[in-house]
């Protein structure tokens, strides 16, 4: 075993040192700014769009004063709703409130028109595709509501508390969902490199020196912990510069809302968990990955694990408010979920012994994973099944 | 005294029984008994394909035999003797971003050595060994012969009790050949057990105390190289003045002369016998040479002539890449 471990550092030394003192590991940490700034464009470019259909302009035939009393009416429940909630008006002056042909205005005007507001007040009338119609009938009927009644809604006076139970609640969930996408976006990212490790040692023929020297599992544990290595020194650099960033961006860390083991046993558990995740996965492709030849195999493999990881994820997102049901029992034992279920528990739940059962669990499991990819290796690629040895253990089996 | 390590240290570096490996159906290794004692050069003599790289791998331990059982100084477990083991595939590979002296101390590092120590040795060696000027040079700005060198001071750099080369002289200029020759006699003189895989006899010849051929997966002999040569009689090469007379008795009725000289294997009665009776029979001897068989000609008798063919189809072929690369 301790030789094992040597072995295991030996591999994982070099590994470490040869990524992190490359220069594409360079590009590795500016690997996240590139969705990031894609991202953020993307969803700037997104708002601006769905603003720019959502924002919807509803034409006013009514008489002067009538259109009037509407437009105030809109001001003051702006003020309450917020602009967006409520749509703009455009008084069109040259309309006859009671023109039965006042549908054929809503293309002829310049501004587009979702709907027309004709008749009056009391009984108005809105004009529109069905579903516009639908959608605005409500706000309609409020804003000639409040037109007609000609006061400003209810000042209502506020008392804020720090928390309630059910925005404790829905805080804790959101920080459990937070931490599991972040949980799997980092294994998505980092784990999937391992598929590709063993081919550098597999085309330079270096296995064979390996093999010869060291016990495969020090061989396998020493990559796996190596790109393990490489994966938490790109976390530290991506999240402190995401502290400072936020820090400077909004003056001082924002107050975020705490889930029930507090922050800083939750960030140490995103750590250990992260590391579980990335070990499990990790170990399970460095396996796969083991049997493949060249890069071409690597990216073919790719995909199945890749949806498997998603698979795994949305078991752990569904069962996040399912605490204690079986669905979220099954993806707190099952290896793979493990880590993301139990990431959601840290959030809403405060005991902490079932994490270090969890984290002794999936250490086993990866354990387990990798003396199997071991197996396979010897016996896919190094061609050295133990055929003799496993014939007599079914002959004893049999007697 | 006697320590009791040494009472119980293993007297053979290499000990199979009967081991056996299949590749799909295939039989690659059938049934090989092999025992190599420590301190000695051992050769591994046999064609492309015979089977030599498969029972050294099994023999380290890279592979697991599907029948029999190997020892490797007194182990049966190779890979906890990794540390006293030094090992060059046939297939040789650096990281080719690695500094030389680097890669030399990772191998040291991968059997036990301390990588301190590594560099240090692996800078010294390779001063020695007239790389001075590469120590500091990554592996792929090395050329292909100072890539195998480096490789080579690597499965040593940690001093090794045992040390395996699989095919060590492929892809060798002449030169380089000799040089591997003086490391392994080097190694030997040290007390380091070497064992070498070949398919040039004459490497074998030079260098080993004892071989083994294998053929077809089997290893049809076994022990000294004097032991191989002896399976087949002397030969003689005799010129005579006269072509009859007395002294004709005295040698094969079958051998007929090619002008007046005389090609025979040497009567098992032994040289006197023969040296009297042509110089008291007048032979007229005007040159004589008995010629003890190499290990060539034993190789053919043990192995077969289809085997010896292939061995040679082997050679040409390597000279010819030799060629190409050259």
């Amino acid at each position: 075993m301790i030789e094992t471990i040597r072995a295991a550092f030996v591999i994982a030394r070099r590994d470490f040192a040869a990524i992190i003192f490359s220069k594409s590991f360079f590009f590795f940490l500016l690997g996240p700014l590139f969705p990031l700034i894609i991202g953020i464009a993307a969803g700037g470019l997104g708002q601006q769009v769905r603003q720019d259909i959502d924002r919807p302009v509803i034409g006013v035939a009514l008489d002067e004063r009538q259109s009037a009393k509407l437009v105030d009416a809109r001001a003051a429940l702006a003020k309450n709703l917020g602009n967006n909630a409520i749509p703009e008006l455009l008084l069109l002056t040259d309309v006859n409130p009671t023109d039965p042909d006042i549908g054929a205005r809503l293309d002829t005007e310049a501004k587009p028109l979702t709907a027309i507001i004709s008749g009056s007040l009391e009984a108005p009338m809105l004009t529109g595709s069905e579903q516009d119609v639908k959608r605005w009938r409500g706000k309609v009927a409020l804003l000639s509501e409040t037109a007609l009644s000609g006061s400003d809604p209810v000042a209502v006076k506020t008392d804020f508390v720090a928390a309630t139970g059910s925005s404790k609640k829905r805080t804790q969930i959101a920080t459990a969902q937070g931490g599991q996408i972040i949980l799997i976006l980092l294994t998505m990212i980092l784990a999937g490199m391992v598929l590709s490790n063993l081919v550098e040692e597999k085309t330079n023929k270096i296995i064979e020196i390996l093999a010869a020297a060291i016990p495969m599992d020090a061989i396998f544990l020493g990559k796996l912990f190596a790109m393990l290595g490489m994966a938490l020194v790109g976390i530290t650099v991506w999240s402190s510069l995401g502290f400072i960033g936020v820090s400077v961006i909004s003056a001082g860390m924002p107050n975020l809302p705490a889930p029930a083991i507090g922050w800083p046993l939750f960030c140490v558990l995103m750590v250990l968990y992260f590391s579980m995740a990335y070990l499990l996965l990790g170990s399970l492709f460095l396996g796969i990955g083991a049997m493949a030849t060249t890069v071409r195999e690597v990216q073919t493999l790719s995909m199945p694990v890749t949806m498997g990881q998603l698979l795994v994820f949305f078991l752990a997102a569904l069962t996040v408010t399912k605490l204690g049901e079986p669905l979220e029992w099954f993806a707190v034992v099952f290896p793979f979920s493990s880590p993301f279920a139990m990431i959601a528990r840290a959030a809403q739940m405060d005991n902490i012994w079932q994490h270090g059962l969890a984290l002794i669990w999936q250490a086993i499991f990866t354990l387990i994973i990798i003396r199997f990819s071991v197996m396979l290796f010897r016996r896919n690629v190094m061609k050295s099944g133990n055929s003799a040895r496993k014939k007599s253990l079914l002959a004893r089996i049999r007697g | 005294m006697t320590s009791h390590a040494q009472v119980n240290a293993p007297v053979n570096a290499i000990e199979a029984h009967h081991i056996v490996k299949r590749f799909d159906g295939e039989t690659a290794v059938d049934g090989i008994d092999l025992t190599i004692k420590k301190g000695s050069i051992f050769g591994i003599l046999g064609p492309n394909g015979a089977g030599k790289t498969t029972t050294l791998r099994m023999l380290l331990g890279i592979i697991d035999p599907d029948e029999g059982e190997r020892f490797l100084l007194g182990s049966p477990d190779p890979i906890s003797k990794a540390h006293q083991v030094g090992y060059l595939p046939e297939e040789r590979g650096l990281y080719q971003s690695m500094k030389a002296y680097d890669a030399i101390a990772f191998m040291g590092a991968l059997r036990g050595l301390p990588l301190a120590e590594g560099r240090k040795r692996g800078r010294k060696m390779m001063e020695d060994h007239g790389l001075g000027d590469a120590v500091d040079k990554q592996i792929r700005q090395l050329s292909k012969g100072m890539a195998q060198t480096v490789q080579l001071l690597g499965t040593i750099v940690h001093q090794p009790d045992l040390i395996i080369l699989d095919e060590p002289f492929s892809g060798l200029d002449a030169l380089n050949q000799g040089k591997l020759e003086r490391l392994i006699r080097g190694q030997a003189d040290r007390g380091v057990t070497v064992i070498f895989s070949t398919h040039v006899i004459a490497h074998a010849e030079r260098l080993c105390e004892e071989i083994a051929i294998v053929a077809n997966g089997k290893i049809p002999f076994t022990g000294k190289v004097s032991t191989a040569r002896d399976r087949l009689r002397p030969q003689v090469h005799l010129e005579t003045r006269n072509l009859d007379g007395a002294w004709r008795s005295a040698i094969p009725a079958d051998c007929e002369p090619l002008g007046h000289n005389w090609h025979f294997t040497l009567p098992e009665s032994g040289v006197e016998p023969l040296l009297r009776a042509l110089i008291e029979g007048d032979a007229g001897i005007q040159s004589l040479s008995i010629e003890r068989p190499g290990l060539h000609d034993a190789f053919v008798h043990i192995a077969g002539e289809a085997v010896a063919k292939k061995m040679e189809e082997d050679l040409a072929a390597d000279a010819g890449l030799q060629g190409e690369a050259a």
